[in-house]
C-alpha cells in the first residue's frame, strides 16, 4: 500500500518528464505483451500461444514479458508515466480505473472485432467500461465456491447442494453447525481481505451497499441484503463456533492444511484454488466443489475478471488488437482457462466440453458462470481508500466479535460516506 | 573482571536464542525448498522433508530465467560495491584526517541523508536517469545503488580510517615515505578489513534491492533476481511456495558464500572500526 501511494507520487512527477514511444524495429512491428500468468500450466499455455502467433505473423512479432500480480499496479503506473509501458497489458478489471481515467489505456470501442464483442456477455464488458470507453477485454473470471471434504459431508448425511439446488445462507449455517464439534469446524473462512469476499458474496442476498443517486454520486447504505453474509460469518464464528476463528486473518492457501487434515469440512475459496488442492491434497483425500450459498438473488455473485488491454502509447493498436483476437479465439481461451483453472468469459469458450467435466468440479463452476456480475465497487471512486481505512478494519472487528452489527453499519456508512464524499466533490 | 558461571550460562543461552531467531527463517526456507507439494500443505509440517525432492528447483528454473537474473544481480551488485568503495575510500580518508569545516558539513550531510526514505530519492533519480537515457539499463541501476549506499559506506569507512592511528603515518613520513607510499604501504593494509566490510555491505544491499530494480528496469532480460522472485506470487498473494522457496534459497547463497569467505576479515574490520585507538 505504502509503495502504491508513493508510486502515485512518483507518477505525478514523471508526468513532467515527458514520454517516449515504443514500437517498431527495422520495419518489423514488435509488440511487448506483459502477461501475469504465473501457474506452471498457464505460463506454458500463454508462451505457446505467443509462439504460434509469431510463427504465423513474421511481420508482427510479439515479445512475451513476464509480469507479477504482486507488483503490477505500481509497475504499470511507473511504466505508463515514464513512457516505457508494454504494448499489451494483462491485469484485473478492478485495477484498471486509474489507468483508464489517466489516459494510459487505449479505448478499444471501435477496434475490437464484432466476434469478440458479441461473444463476451454485456455484464463482463461493464467491468471494463469507464466513462464512454472500453479499456480492456475481460477474458477470465472465477466465482467463489465452497471446497468441501467429500467424506465429511457424506458421513454427516447433509444434503449436498448443486447449482440447481444450492444451500440458502441459513441452511449453510445449520450445515456447518452439524459438521462441527470435537475440535473440528464446519467451515474456515479465509478472510485476510474481507471486503471483496463479503461484497461479492453479498450480491446473492440482494446486497448492494453502494447506491448511486440521480446526481451520479455514490453513497454507502448497509441494508438488509448487505447484512446476510456478514451476519452468517459472525454467528458461525462467535455464536455457533462452527467456523474457525483463527483463519479470519488467513489467506486461502493457509486454510488448506486444515482442510486436508479434516479440521475444516469446507473452505470458501476462489475457483482457481482447485489447482493447489489438486496438487497438494494428500492421497485419498476426496474433495468436491459446491456452489456458494444462495440468497434472495439466487447464486449471483460479483467478480472482477482478468483483462487484456492495449496501451494508449502503443503505435500499432490495430496489430495489438489482432493479437488479442488471436489469443482470445475460443479454443485458445479454453487453453488459457484450463491453465489458470478459471472460467472464460466468452460464451463459445465456456461451452467447450473440457470445461464441463465433473473432475475437479469444473462443471459446478461452469454452471455458476451465468450468475456472475461485475463486482459492486468496481466503478466507485474512492473505493480503495474506503476499503483500506474503513471497511477492512470494521469487518475484521465484526467477524472476530469485537463489535456488533450496529457499529459495523455505522462505521461503513458514516465513516465510509465521509471518505467517498471527498472523491465526489 | 571475572564473569560468574551463571552469568556466562545466561550469555550463552541468550546467544543461542538469538542464533535460533536468526537461523529459523533460513532453515525453514531450505526445508520448504525440498518438500513436495503435499508436504507443503501438511497441518503438522516437519523440519526434515519426509520425501525430499528437487522438483521445486527444476520447476523454478524451468519457469523463470533465474540464471540470467542472478547474473544481472551479480553484475549490478559487484559494480555497485566496487564503485561505492572506490568513491568512498578517498573521501572517507579526507573526512577523517582533515577535520575542516567542510569535512564536518559533509559528515552532517551524510547523517541527514540517512533520514530520507528511498522513495523520495527515486523521483529525482528517475528524472536524472531518464535524461541520461539510463532507464532500463544496468549501468543506470548501478548508479542508483551507488548513490543509495554511498552515505552509509562513507560513514562506515570514516570510522575505520579514524581507527588507524595517525601516528603510524607520521612515523612513516619521518622515515622518508612520500604521501602515496604512506597510503599504499601503511594506511591501505590497515584499512583493508574496513574496505572489505564496506564493499560487502554495498554488495548485499544491491543484491537484495527490489524497488529500484522494479521501477527502473523494463526489459525481461535485464531484470534482477528479487524482481524475478515475485513472479512466483500470483493473484491475491497466493504463492507457488515450493519453487519460490527453491529460488529464494539459491538467491541467498551468494551472500552466504561471500560472508563465509571473508568472515574473518570482517570481524577484524568491525573491531578496527569499533575500537578507539
Amino acid at each position: 500500500m505504502r509503495t502504491r501511494i508513493l508510486a502515485a507520487a512518483l507518477a505525478v512527477v514523471l508526468l513532467l518528464a515527458g514520454c517516449s514511444s515504443g514500437g517498431g524495429d527495422d520495419g518489423r512491428i514488435v509488440l511487448r505483451f506483459q502477461s501475469l500468468a504465473w501457474q506452471d500450466e498457464s505460463v506454458a499455455a500463454t508462451r505457446e500461444l505467443v509462439e504460434e502467433w509469431n510463427a504465423r505473423h513474421p511481420d508482427v512479432r510479439v515479445e512475451y514479458v513476464q509480469g507479477s500480480w504482486d507488483s503490477v499496479h505500481d509497475q504499470l503506473l511507473t511504466s505508463f508515466e515514464g513512457g516505457e509501458a508494454p504494448d499489451i497489458v494483462h491485469d484485473a478489471a478492478d485495477d484498471l480505473a486509474d489507468f483508464a481515467y489517466g489516459g494510459h489505456l487505449a479505448d478499444l470501442t471501435h477496434l475490437l472485432p464484432e466476434r469478440l464483442r458479441s461473444d463476451i456477455p454485456p455484464g463482463s464488458w461493464e467491468t471494463v467500461t469507464f466513462g464512454d470507453g472500453l479499456y480492456g477485454v475481460p477474458f477470465l473470471q472465477e466465482p467463489r465456491v465452497l471446497v468441501a471434504d467429500a467424506n465429511r459431508l457424506k458421513e454427516s448425511g447433509v444434503r449436498v447442494p448443486t447449482p440447481e439446488h444450492p444451500w440458502t445462507w441459513e441452511e449453510f449455517r445449520q450445515v456447518t453447525k452439524r459438521l462441527s464439534g470435537g475440535g473440528r469446524y464446519g467451515v474456515a473462512w479465509p478472510l485476510r481481505d474481507p471486503v471483496s469476499a463479503t461484497l461479492n458474496l453479498s450480491l446473492s442476498a440482494g446486497g448492494q451497499l453502494f447506491h448511486r443517486g440521480p446526481d451520479g454520486k455514490v453513497t454507502v447504505r448497509f441494508e438488509e441484503g448487505d447484512e446476510v453474509v456478514p451476519r452468517t460469518v459472525h454467528e458461525q464464528v462467535n455464536t455457533d463456533r462452527s467456523a474457525s476463528p483463527t483463519t479470519l486473518g488467513s489467506g486461502g492457501s493457509d486454510t488448506l492444511p486444515g482442510l486436508f487434515a479434516g479440521k475444516y469440512a469446507m473452505v470458501p475459496l476462489g475457483f482457481s484454488y482447485r489447482q493447489q488442492i489438486a496438487q497438494q491434497a494428500p492421497e485419498g483425500f476426496d474433495w468436491q466443489v459446491l456452489p456458494a450459498p444462495a440468497g434472495a438473488d439466487g447464486l449471483t455473485q460479483g467478480v472482477s475478471p482478468q483483462t487484456l488491454s492495449v496501451a494508449e502509447d502503443c503505435p500499432h493498436k490495430k496489430e495489438a488488437v489482432a493479437f488479442l483476437d488471436f489469443l482470445l479465439q475460443p479454443e485458445n481461451t479454453v487453453r488459457l482457462a484450463l491453465g489458470d483453472w478459471m472460467l472464460p468469459t466468452g460464451r463459445r469458450a465456456l461451452a467447450d466440453p473440457a470445461l464441463h467435466t465433473a473432475e475437479h468440479g469444473w462443471a459446478t463452476g461452469t454452471a455458476l458462470a451465468g450468475h456472475l456480475r461485475p463486482a459492486p465497487a468496481q466503478t466507485v471512486r474512492g473505493y480503495p481508500e474506503w476499503k483500506d481505512k474503513v471497511a477492512t478494519p470494521a469487518l475484521q472487528e465484526y467477524y472476530s466479535g469485537a463489535i456488533g452489527l450496529a457499529e459495523l453499519r455505522e462505521r461503513l456508512e458514516k465513516d465510509g460516506n465521509l471518505v467517498l464524499a471527498r472523491y465526489q466533490r | 573482571m571475572r564473569t560468574s558461571a551463571a552469568a556466562r550460562a545466561g550469555q550463552y543461552a541468550a546467544l543461542l536464542a538469538y542464533l535460533v531467531f536468526l537461523a529459523f527463517p533460513f532453515l525453514w526456507l531450505v526445508s520448504t525448498a525440498f518438500k513436495p507439494p503435499a508436504e507443503l500443505a501438511a497441518l503438522h509440517p516437519t523440519w526434515i522433508p519426509r520425501d525430499p525432492t528437487l522438483a521445486n528447483f527444476r520447476q523454478a528454473f524451468g519457469e523463470q530465467p533465474l540464471l540470467r537474473a542472478a547474473l544481472n544481480s551479480l553484475l549490478a551488485a559487484l559494480a555497485a560495491a566496487v564503485v561505492a568503495v572506490v568513491v568512498a575510500t578517498p573521501t572517507a580518508y579526507v573526512t577523517a584526517r582533515h577535520r575542516t569545516a567542510l569535512a564536518k558539513a559533509a559528515a552532517g550531510w551524510v547523517v541527514v541523508s540517512q533520514a530520507f526514505p528511498f522513495v523520495l530519492l527515486i523521483v529525482p533519480l528517475f528524472l536524472v536517469l531518464k535524461n541520461l537515457r539510463l532507464i532500463d539499463s544496468l549501468p543506470g541501476l548501478v548508479l542508483v545503488y551507488v548513490v543509495w549506499t554511498l552515505p552509509f559506506a562513507l560513514w562506515m569507512l570514516t570510522g575505520y580510517v579514524r581507527a588507524v592511528p595517525a601516528e603510524l603515518e607520521e612515523a612513516a613520513a619521518v622515515d622518508g615515505a612520500g604521501r602515496l607510499r604512506i597510503l599504499l604501504s601503511v594506511t591501505g593494509p590497515l584499512l583493508a578489513p574496513g574496505i572489505v566490510a564496506t564493499a560487502l555491505f554495498a554488495f548485499v544491499t544491491a543484491w537484495n534491492e527490489f524497488f529500484f530494480a522494479l521501477v527502473l528496469l523494463k526489459s525481461p532480460e535485464k531484470q534482477t533476481l528479487p524482481v524475478i522472485l515475485t513472479h512466483f506470487i500470483g493473484a491475491e498473494g497466493v504463492a507457488d511456495l515450493g519453487p519460490l522457496a527453491a529460488a529464494a534459497f539459491l538467491a541467498t547463497l551468494p551472500s552466504l558464500v561471500v560472508f563465509a569467505i571473508i568472515q574473518r576479515r570482517i570481524t577484524g574490520g568491525m573491531l578496527a572500526g569499533a575500537v578507539k585507538s
